[in-house]
């Protein structure tokens, strides 16, 4: 949060909309409105598994490497397959340039992302080996955790690791006193509040979950149940992309 | 009392629920159970079978996924270190091949006076069997063995090793048809490596052709026959 | 990168099998009941040396921090706010687990988490910490040593944080040709404080939530949820942290948990702190009376001027990494 040293921009409107008065965000969005989302899976050819997510103006690309040889080798352990992680943001992701060197910001998301995938990757049928999950923030828009995250996830399905479930996030955000889904930069920067959350949707588990800034409790109830029904579209959109994948080559396969 | 969630042969998604019930042979690593029901972890094929009990029984193909040894498993390797006593072999797999002098020589060797480097060389290409594998140690190789040992001619095809049962076919018809189409002699190793040795240069490149089609296509039906009628095609298209 | 841990101490099955055993009836290995905090002491002003300090024993673990202060530029987005820097090393005398060199990721992490907590709330009146606008203002250091590790370090080190504040003295600001020099001799003020911060954490063991976990208990544990509650009974951050998950209804437990458990730590700093940051309020305003200020420039807090939306540091503003990244600024 905090904000930009200009002037604050509009950031929702109270409209009448059937005799109802609806807040309108910035962007025309509704406050339980996510927005236009895109995935693609496989889009990296050197790596066992990739994926390129895209919430808004935030691009986020995933790329898993594994199971394989953990290097140095002291790092295995004996009965089940380390997770490495790494979430990262390009220079030019942002507004200002942001260094290239690993910012204490970086290292704590890539622990918390890692943390969440434990509890779904099957590691204990792969011991010894380790699972590189690299995350690349190509542009910034806001939410990037939770596009990572998603991203990551799907790349882990690509490559064929085993998973108890996929794992999708969003964040939702309390702007102007009203809790809004998918929150992106410039809402961010004068929010109330930010709030991460990514779930295993269909084992009805909460794997990440941070909240910078503020909520009353009867907020962040409410807040909660905004995330998992964002969520819940997130993971159907998850799974049309992994199908989407095969469904072409059928496709390509039917015209010969 | 059964539920079946998905048709039978198609694809599901790490936690897609596959049926649910008490009469459920599950056949997979890759099915988890909560409660009594059965999900998905792994991107594959489902199988559902009803067996002659009344029970069904569920597995998954993966379409996806790194190359696990199992003992009598052939592969292809590539030997990428020497000890004193044994080879380093990369098998395309997390988990490196140990393949020691006994497994290649049946004399007796003396590393003061002899080199390995003499028998196999860092960059060797080798057909070699798991001997043995459990996860806790590296998988022991040997080369002795009728068709085992180093590779001399041919080209090596590189595939996902999930999409190697494709290639092979029922009871071996798709490698069996690849290479009576071809001409080619194809050995085929579990870990998605496929030495392939032929006439001349435009059968390889359609058996190379041939084969990556099937690991493109691998989850899709009518795939011998679409095969066969591609290397027709490029046979004519060729002239051979 | 973030690697997943070899194994910590190996906790035995049968230490397990009891712990959940007890559990299950309500009660945990040290007799605790499951929401019951360990026994809570704050040593206010520790370290003499620093400008503020705090002692803090929560059982067995114990943690120090201090505050430390100097005179910077404000960051460019925030010319009108002093600068608040949160930082935590976990040194190896603390705990067999705990390696010599720069902060680990679990150190970063706690670090960050009270950081925010702090900051989203505004529990430190920066505002107030301006000399020059868009020049100068004072820089808070607030360092967390973790000395001794039995469980729960995101309590204690909350508690220790925002008792170190509450104990803080500014040093005088000396005029100088370019710019200001700190006398820490003398003080003027206390720390601006607006609001007070303590988190509450809970541990998921065998489907149950235990608040304030030892370090047996983290260990045996399958996730933390780390909630910040401010004195007001606003939840001002959360961090679930550690690897495994949380049902969606335990989650929202956890919560309800944290927000009412909150008092006990609040309580605590209500009686064994603000007694203390009341006595040196009242030394500060006889010495000042006493003393003739020649050559001490203490400036007020900048006006608050309406159009502008109070910004805040940077570190946080740049959530999601824009501006100036904050690499040169913990």
């Amino acid at each position: 949060m905090g904000g930009g040293a200009g002037e604050k921009p509009v950031l929702i409107r109270w409209e009448e909309r059937d005799g109802q008065k609806v807040a309108v965000r910035h962007d025309g969005r509704l406050a339980a409105q996510l927005r236009p989302i895109r995935m693609e899976v496989g889009v990296l050819s050197n790596a066992d598994g990739s994926a390129l997510v895209e919430y808004g103006g935030t691009r986020v690309l995933a790329a898993v490497y594994g199971p394989r040889e953990a290097h140095p080798r002291h790092m295995a352990l004996p009965d089940r397959a380390v997770i490495r992680c790494r979430y990262h943001m390009a220079p030019f992701s942002t507004a200002e340039r942001k260094t290239p060197a690993p910012t204490r910001r970086e290292v704590e998301l890539s622990k918390v992302i890692r943390e969440a995938l434990e509890a779904v990757v099957l590691t204990e049928l792969f011991p010894r080996t380790a699972i590189d999950v690299y995350m690349e923030v190509l542009q910034s828009d806001g939410g990037t955790r939770t596009a990572a995250i998603t991203a990551a996830s799907l790349a882990l399905a690509d490559a064929g690791i085993a998973m108890r479930d996929l794992v999708a996030g969003v964040a939702v955000g309390k702007v102007d006193g009203v809790l809004v889904l998918d929150i992106d930069e410039i809402e961010d920067n004068y929010a109330e509040a930010d709030m991460p959350v990514a779930m295993a949707p269909n084992l009805g588990r909460v794997l990440l979950l941070q909240l910078n800034g503020v909520l009353a409790h009867d907020e962040f109830v409410q807040a909660m149940e905004l995330a998992r029904k964002g969520i819940q579209t997130i993971y159907k959109l998850q799974k049309e992309a992994l199908r989407r994948k095969y469904v072409e080559v059928v496709q390509e396969g039917d015209e010969q | 009392m059964v539920r079946i969630h998905v048709q039978s042969r198609s694809i599901v998604l790490p936690g897609d629920i596959i049926a649910e019930g008490n009469d459920i042979v599950v056949e997979s690593p890759f099915i988890e159970r909560k409660g009594n029901q059965y999900y998905a972890t792994i991107t594959g094929l489902v199988n559902v079978q009803q067996l002659e009990d009344g029970k069904y029984k569920i597995s998954i193909i993966p379409l996806e996924g790194a190359y696990i040894p199992k003992s009598g498993d052939i592969v292809i390797g590539l030997v990428k270190d020497i000890g004193l006593t044994h080879w380093e072999v990369d098998i395309a797999s997390p988990y490196k091949g140990i393949l020691t002098i006994q497994e290649v020589l049946d004399r007796p060797f003396n590393p003061a006076v002899d080199s390995l480097k003499k028998y196999l060389d860092v960059g060797d290409y080798i057909v070699a069997k798991v001997v043995a594998f459990d996860r806790a140690r590296d998988p022991l190789l040997t080369i002795k063995g009728k068709g085992l040992g180093r590779i001399v001619e041919g080209s090596i095809v590189e595939i996902k090793p999930s999409r190697i049962p494709r290639v092979i076919g029922k009871k071996g018809s798709m490698v069996n048809m690849l290479m009576n189409e071809t001409g080619c002699e194809i050995v085929v190793g579990q870990n998605g490596r496929i030495l392939v040795n032929c006439p001349n240069k435009d059968l390889e490149e359609i058996a190379i052709l041939s084969i990556k089609k099937i690991e493109v296509e691998a989850h899709t039906t009518g795939l011998t026959e679409r095969v066969r009628e591609f290397i027709r095609e490029e046979k004519a298209r060729r002239g051979v | 990168m973030s690697i997943t841990p070899p194994f910590q101490p190996v906790v035995p099955k049968l230490k397990r099998y009891t712990m959940e055993t007890l559990l299950s009836r309500g009660v945990r290995l040290d007799g605790r009941k499951l929401d019951e905090v360990r026994k809570i002491e704050i040593v206010p002003s520790y370290i003499e040396r620093a400008e503020g300090s705090a002692l803090v024993r929560l059982g067995q673990t114990v943690v120090l921090a201090g505050v430390k202060t100097d005179i910077v530029a404000p960051f460019p987005d925030t010319p009108n706010e002093g600068v608040l820097v949160v930082h935590a090393e976990f040194v190896p005398l603390a705990s067999p687990t705990f390696e010599p060199g720069p902060p680990d990721e679990n150190a970063i992490e706690l670090a960050r988490v009270i950081d925010r907590s702090l900051r989203e709330i505004k529990a430190v009146a920066l505002d107030q910490l301006v000399l020059e606008p868009g020049k100068h203002v004072w820089r808070l250091f607030v360092d967390i040593y973790v000395l001794n590790h039995d469980g729960n370090l995101f309590d204690a080190s909350m508690l220790a944080a925002m008792a170190s504040l509450l104990s803080a003295r500014l040093p005088v600001a000396v005029k100088t040709e370019d710019g200001y020099r700190v006398d820490r001799g003398r003080f003027t003020r206390v720390v601006p404080v607006n609001r007070r911060v303590v988190t509450v954490t809970l541990a998921k063991i065998a489907g149950k939530l235990v608040v304030d976990p030892t370090y047996e208990e983290e260990q045996v544990a399958d996730t933390r949820m780390v909630v910040a509650v401010s004195d007001d009974g606003r939840i001002a951050g959360i961090q679930k942290t550690g690897m495994g998950d949380l049902e969606y209804r335990e989650v929202l437990s956890a919560v309800a948990i944290a927000v009412n458990k909150a008092s006990i730590y609040h309580k605590a700093l209500e009686d064994m702190v603000l007694p203390y940051r009341a006595k040196i309020e009242e030394e500060l305003r006889t010495e000042k009376t006493e003393e003739a200020v020649g050559g001490v420039v203490e400036l007020q807090p900048a006006p608050h001027r309406e159009h502008e939306e109070p910004v805040e540091i940077a570190e946080v503003v740049d959530e999601e990494g824009q501006s100036g990244e904050e690499g040169s600024r913990e």
